[in-house]
């Protein structure tokens, strides 16, 4: 009886998963029908936005990415929005997102302030800069965006397929700086009932990748959960739970930087921020319910095909081919 | 979990404050969001921009939007708040002023540890989010 409710909650979900990511066909067929008719009510594209949104928050839960990252290539695709708005919108989903996970990470000590706040300077600050840039060139010329945003996005999802993560990687040497910054600590870990000491290493390189992330971040407005992961986790050091938790942390200290120039510039829009910021963040909410009887590998790989679609649709938009419609 | 593990992976004092501000502060910005949202939308207060007008034009980019639709950039949205769609701002302005709030108490906490490092990091963290939200960098674009 068990086994037959999960397997119809799986059915259900591969089945909206595929209405809703390879079928924003009914928003761009919508799309079509405004640039014809253009006679839409104005709840109209709100009222899609919420509930691809709210679809949107279960399957990023499930696939393990922020909601940013597939927020931006999915609606800047296939929402009649102009992908200024659509990366300030990006921005204050994954803050929203990241600020109401900090909480429960903060307490159960997986997400650490001492790793989190260096990096979170250095990734602000240049989120910045990213976002100045990034409107920027949108100003010169959108499409330099669009092609740029499709091969950061198909390259999130060669990572997400290629990068393997370590459960708790052997730092033996703690270099000066972790060890003048105290980057280190320990967790309880549930599955293993044991303590987790960790510490870091390469934490200058580290630091100069979040110099990049920053950048990407701000310039398209994507939560760099993605990113902030490997860095932490591959490169100095830091065993998975902590930095994924550390990195959910980090989204709500660098995309608030970022997402204050977008606003203070007018790219967020009531109209599409409401229903997006509620539609993730309800969604998310019942992703993490439903996570324990689902499926989630075959939804990630599932959502990694369409970030692969959404990136090359992204680009083919932006170099004007037309390959993709 | 045995009591020297307990106090092993225990969550520092000023992690814990930060995370009961959060949490308090996200649930009160979801709501401020929630409200201004049924204000605009109800039309309890007046739109300074017409919601066709929004949705005729949130396909061109936002410097043509900001002129067609006669919005404001930087902090000029703080004098239209008795308007129904920057009413909504309070809500996104409020998540996005929640991290430098937790920040003032990391850098009290800092400070009485005498940690120097991360009270100068955190006071730095405070200056750049401070500054991006200024409307200094960026708020221009006419």
């Amino acid at each position: 009886m068990l086994n037959n409710l999960k397997n119809s909650i799986n059915r259900f979900l591969v089945t909206v998963t595929v209405l809703v990511l390879t079928c924003p066909a009914g928003a761009f067929a919508a799309e079509q029908a405004v640039v014809i008719g253009g006679d839409k009510p104005w709840w109209y594209w709100p009222v899609i936005l919420f509930f691809f949104c709210f679809i949107l928050g279960i399957l990023a839960v499930m696939a393990g990415v922020g909601g940013g990252v597939l927020y931006v290539p999915l609606v800047s695709g296939f929402f009649p929005f102009h992908i200024d708005f659509v990366r300030g919108v990006g921005l204050m989903v994954a803050l929203a997102g990241a600020l109401a996970a900090g909480p429960g990470l903060l307490r159960r000590n997986l997400a650490n302030l001492r790793l989190a706040l260096p990096v979170a300077l250095i990734a602000s600050a240049f989120s910045i800069i990213g976002a100045m840039l990034g409107l920027y060139l949108s100003a010169l010329n959108p499409d330099i965006i669009q092609v740029c945003l499709g091969a950061t996005i198909v390259g999130i999802a060669c990572l997400l397929i290629f990068s393997k993560n370590s459960e708790k990687p052997v730092v033996t040497n703690q270099d000066a700086i972790s060890m003048a910054l105290g980057l280190g600590g320990v967790y309880w870990d549930e599955g293993g009932r044991e303590n987790v000491e960790w510490k870091t290493h390469r934490t200058l390189l580290g630091m100069f990748m979040f110099i990049l992330i920053g950048l990407v971040a701000g310039m398209f407005g994507l939560g760099a959960g993605w990113a902030n992961v490997p860095v932490l986790n591959l490169m100095m050091g830091a065993p998975l739970k902590v930095s994924v938790a550390t990195s959910k942390f980090l989204l709500s200290i660098t995309d608030t930087s970022a997402a204050w120039i977008y606003m203070n510039r007018g790219c967020v829009i009531p109209l599409i921020g409401v229903p997006s910021i509620v539609g993730l963040m309800l969604g998310s909410l019942l992703g993490v319910r439903l996570l324990a009887i689902a499926k989630p590998k075959m939804i990630r790989v599932f959502v990694i095909v369409v970030l692969l679609f959404a990136g090359l649709k992204a680009m083919d938009k932006g170099l004007g081919l037309g390959i993709l419609g | 979990m045995n009591t020297q593990a307990n106090l092993a992976s225990r969550p520092s004092k000023e992690q814990v404050i930060y995370a009961n501000i959060l949490v308090i502060g996200v649930w009160i910005g979801l709501g401020i969001l929630f409200l201004t949202y049924a204000i605009y939308v109800s039309g309890i207060l007046p739109s300074h921009v017409d919601m066709m007008l929004v949705t005729q034009n949130w396909d061109k980019g936002v410097n043509e939007y900001l002129a067609i639709t006669h919005s404001p950039h930087g902090l000029g949205w703080l004098a239209l708040m008795g308007k129904g769609d920057f009413l909504n701002y309070l809500g996104f302005a409020f998540l996005a002023l929640l991290t430098i709030v937790c920040y003032l108490v990391l850098v009290k906490g800092y400070f009485a540890k005498k940690d120097w490092i991360y009270a100068g990091i955190a006071i730095l963290e405070i200056l750049v989010l401070s500054l991006a939200a200024s409307g200094l960098l960026g708020g221009g674009g006419h």
